[in-house]
């Protein structure tokens, strides 16, 4: 795919180009590099800030920022709240990780296109896809990952048995077992899907549109780039948010002992 | 857009986030923001509980000068009357006092007008005697006339 592209000249060649991530290893064992560089980075800026907060975290009147990132937290908090009744000391931080994390993935998405894979191209790579969004590993590493929680949590809290017993037996009862089954399996396994293909295809979809406008002549890209940029903040602080609340729904529901 | 072990490299990553924020960012921060929460909320009913009591205080405070103002309203009428009652009294006593002098007075004029009397009585006697004496010498024999002189004498000793 990548020497197609590569081949490939005029539009579609650039938004190919745009889309190809930088590459290391053949098959399943290949790596994105960009996708784990930009989202370790990332995810280190995000516990460095937080953690710098937390560290000067006062009783007292707050910083600036600490009154910024407690306002965070206490939206992060009210949510997980307002949805998850039991007690748990992961969700809500993991509510927190997947928000915050997720939105700077997203915010990747408002650097003008042709500027990071520009260096990147200085530098001697040929292939650099900033959004870890639009590539569909991290979004399934987040969502495989809240997957292996829910299971965990449905046979921690509801056992073994009764795990098994709400996989086979609801909701038409024992006597529709196969049926059940299917209908639970589609279900639990329509959740990771949903939130991985969710958060991708609107990030996916929002990058190909910065790109086809980087395409048109420059007089023109400002009056739809503006407008879309703007439009994207709230893409990318809704598609962050849909995430956080789906996990602490899908947690809750695995919590709730029928 | 193929899926490989960029995968497992990024589930790692999410792993290790969780784990960091689970236990270094927010226990510290929402521990701070609970803990304010709770001083806020104990700083509120402080000063609502303050407010209550000034209020309280306020209202004593009324009764006390209330009872203050009545108490010494009472203390005036009393001194009044009893300032009344030293009037009277000293009054009284001094209508007896002058009562009792007069009495005394009168009493005293009446002793010194007796002794005045007597005295008289007496030198009047004693001269009517000498000058009877005198008289009678001349004209009495004494022996003769002992009755009547004797009997003059005891008129006059009982007068």
């Amino acid at each position: 795919m990548a020497t197609e592209a590569h081949a490939a000249e005029g539009a579609t060649g650039y938004i190919v180009h745009h889309l190809t991530p930088l590459t290391v290893g053949e098959g399943f064992w290949s790596l994105h590099l960009d996708t784990l560089f930009f989202s370790a980075i990332l995810g280190g800026l995000f516990v460095w800030f937080f953690k710098a907060a937390a560290e000067k975290a006062t009783i007292g009147v707050p910083s600036t920022s600490q009154a910024f990132i407690e306002m965070i937290i206490e939206f992060v908090d009210q949510q997980v709240k307002d949805t998850f009744h039991g007690k748990s000391e992961l969700i809500a931080p993991l509510a927190l990780t997947i928000f915050i994390w997720v939105f700077l993935w997203n915010f990747m998405d408002l650097f003008p296109v042709d500027i990071i894979p520009g260096i990147a191209g200085m530098m001697g790579l040929e292939y650099m896809r900033v959004v870890p969004s639009t590539d569909l590993n991290a979004t399934f590493a987040l969502s495989i990952s809240v997957f292996i929680l829910i299971i965990f949590y449905s046979i921690k809290i509801k056992g073994v048995v009764g795990f098994a017993k709400e996989l086979t037996c609801t909701p038409f009862g024992p006597w529709m077992m196969p049926f059940n089954l299917l209908l639970k399996l589609v279900e639990e396994i329509a959740k990771p899907i949903s939130l991985a293909l969710r958060l991708f295809g609107n990030l996916y979809a929002g990058e190909l549109i910065f790109i086809l406008i980087a395409l048109l002549p420059w007089y023109i890209q400002p009056f739809l780039g503006f407008p879309w940029a703007v439009f994207h903040i709230l893409i990318i602080t809704l598609q962050a948010f849909i995430f956080m609340v789906l996990t602490v729904v899908y947690l809750s529901m695995a919590h709730e002992d029928h | 857009m193929s899926i490989n072990a960029t995968l497992i490299g990024q589930m790692i990553t999410f792993t290790l986030l969780v784990w960091f924020t689970m236990k270094y960012i927010w226990p510290p921060l929402i521990g701070a923001i609970e803990e304010r929460k709770s001083k806020i909320a104990e700083g509120l009913a402080a000063a609502e509980k303050g407010q209550e009591e000034m209020e309280l205080a306020a209202k004593n405070a009324a009764n006390v000068l209330k009872e203050a103002k009545q108490q010494s309203a009472d203390i005036v009428n009393l001194a009044q009357k009893r300032a009344n009652e030293i009037v009277e009294e000293s009054k009284d006593t001094a209508k007896t006092e002058g009562e009792r002098l007069l009495i005394a007075a009168q009493a005293q004029i009446e002793q010194e007008m007796q002794n005045a009397q007597e005295k008289m009585r007496k030198e009047v006697s004693a001269l009517a005697l000498k000058a009877a004496g005198q008289i009678l010498q001349q004209e009495i024999d004494k022996a003769k006339h002992k009755n009547l002189i004797s009997k003059v004498s005891e008129q006059l000793g009982q007068a």
